[in-house]
């Protein structure tokens, strides 16, 4: 019971709004105090685990590149792209954007896309400007609300994508579990099951953008 | 030094930069802290398999203390001025995006070249960091093709990774944290407790009873954990084999995977998932860290419930 001690901190800790930092390391140590393991060892674990996740770093790898694009002017000219296209909406750009990310990934082609290397210099500054192009000036509550759109839009395409793909990390995951506790499958015989999900995840939320751009629309006023 | 070593390198030296700047940064009070913590997060990547588990764990205690205990000020990174951002998409036009497109085109040319090439029958890096050495291979292409094209001097991408870095702050760090925490949760044993607490309150005669707990215990143990990945085998221990599969007679490949699907409702509504939830909120600069996973709820809860009903009415005909 104590070992949730944990999980508490990390919910009190994000639900106040305290550094997610030093959330994260008092419920680590926490945990591991509880769970009866000493300071050393747990710093030990925690500096190993560390260094073995350093993996996930390797994103912000692409900043020097897209910091350097965005000082010449990237963000601009995506934008002068958009404006070209008379048919185009934060929802469109958004719709289309959502539906290569979820194929390339069902095709384990992950890589493509990304916060740091897509949405932030081309896919959030375009959906922006399509409602540039239609409304003007947009308030800044409506330009955060579309760029969290566009972070949803990788995410959701990303994520029910990926799982059609046979030799993905969850595929792999769910067959290597099944095999140990005696229930064998192929990669194929899991990832099938996938496909219905992956289909509702793009209607329903293509149908959340159809409707993003109905409130814009309402609470901007008319198309030109 | 493994080729990974080598990537982790020029991580190592973006930060270092990142703190050689911030070190400079006289419009900053707390300069000194700030370039502190960028200055051991470079240490971690240049020297991280060199130095004992130990002190690794102490340098990143120091950067949640550092960061934690009151900030590290605003960085005074200068903006690109808006006529320079102008007069480069007027200069430049589409070959901006020449660069941008080359980091996924050759991350996923690469990856597909260093998983099937064999010289000798031994792949070239371990298939594992495949992705990994590929993405950093692209990057080293886009920088030296964007640097000759828009004919940039060396310092630019190390003073704009320093503006973005500092814009994206501490929380930059947090995704490596969280699975650290994922780690020591799993070694203390956290999950076995929640999945017999889940355990206790089912009906277990009723197939939608279990089939609902199932795919709500895998949402609210990703909710907790921050990843599917983790509350995948403890909620199939628990829940998915003893009840749905070996009591109701239900197919397991099915229970599987859409009890992963189940586990994504999750990560989309949850700040512990912070790679895909608080860093892109922090990288698009939203006000409310939370901005993304505000408009990501409805659709993670209408999943949610999309799962559970193909679950239920799949999982038994198969």
């Amino acid at each position: 019971m104590l070992t949730l001690i944990g999980v508490a901190i990390v919910i009190l800790g994000f639900a106040l709004k305290l550094n997610p930092l030093l959330v994260v390391v008092a419920a680590a140590i926490a945990t591991g105090l509880a769970a009866g393991i000493d300071m050393v060892a747990i710093v030990s674990d925690f500096g190993r685990a560390f260094t073995q996740n350093r993996y996930m770093a390797l994103v912000w790898l692409t900043l020097p590149v897209i910091g350097m694009l965005e000082k010449n002017g990237l963000k601009e000219r995506a934008q002068a792209l958009i404006a070209r296209v008379g048919a185009a909406t934060t929802g469109r750009v958004l719709m289309l954007y959502m539906l290569i990310r979820q194929l390339t990934a069902s095709l384990g082609l992950t890589a493509f896309g990304g916060h740091a290397a897509m949405v932030r210099p081309l896919v959030a500054p375009m959906a922006e400007a399509a409602a540039e192009n239609r409304y003007g000036e947009l308030p800044q509550e409506t330009r955060d609300l579309i760029r969290a759109h566009a972070a949803a839009a990788d995410n959701i395409g990303l994520f029910y994508g990926e799982d059609i793909f046979l030799a993905i990390g969850s595929v792999l995951l769910i067959k290597a579990y099944l095999d140990q506790a005696g229930y064998p499958f192929t990669p194929l015989q899991i990832a099938l099951w996938a496909i219905p999900t992956a289909i509702a995840a793009y209607v329903i939320h293509a149908f959340r953008l159809w409707r993003l751009d109905r409130r814009l629309k309402a609470g901007l006023g008319k198309a030109p | 030094m493994s080729v990974m070593d080598g990537i982790y390198l020029l991580l190592g030296l973006m930060f270092a930069a990142a703190a050689w700047y911030n070190l400079r940064d006289r419009s900053n009070p707390k300069h000194l802290k700030r370039a502190l913590f960028w200055a051991l997060y470079s240490v971690t990547f240049l020297f991280g398999s060199l130095l004992p588990p130990f002190l690794v764990g102490c340098l990143a205690i120091g950067m949640a203390l550092l960061a934690g205990i009151g900030g590290l000020g605003k960085s005074g990174a200068p903006e690109p001025s808006e006529e320079e951002r102008h007069a480069g998409a007027a200069r430049f036009r589409n070959r901006l995006f020449v660069p941008a497109l080359l980091i996924p085109a050759v991350t996923v040319l690469g990856t597909l070249l260093l998983q099937n090439y064999r010289p000798g029958g031994k792949p070239l890096v371990e298939l594992k960091d495949a992705t990994l050495v590929a993405l950093g291979v692209s990057v080293v292409v886009a920088l030296l093709v964007g640097l000759w094209m828009l004919r940039q001097p060396f310092r630019v991408p190390l003073t704009e990774s320093r503006r973005l870095i500092d814009a994206v702050g501490p929380v930059l760090a947090l995704p490596q944290l969280l699975a650290v925490l994922g780690a020591i949760f799993a070694v203390s044993g956290v999950g076995q407790v929640v999945a017999g607490m889940v355990g206790k309150f089912i009906p277990v005669d009723s197939a939608l009873a279990v089939v609902t707990a199932y795919c709500l215990g895998m949402t609210l143990f990703t909710l907790v954990m921050g990843n599917a990945f983790a509350a995948f085998p403890v909620m199939t221990a628990g829940i998915g084999l003893p009840l749905i599969v070996k009591l109701h007679g239900g197919d397991a490949a099915i229970m599987g995977a859409l009890g992963m699907l189940a586990g994504y409702s999750g990560t989309l509504m949850t700040p512990l998932a912070a790679n895909f939830n608080i860093v892109p909120a922090a990288l698009l600069e939203l006000p409310d860290q939370n901005g993304v996973i505000k408009v990501q709820i409805p659709t993670g809860l209408a999943l949610l419930a999309v799962n559970t009903a193909l679950m239920y009415f799949l999982v038994f005909r198969f």
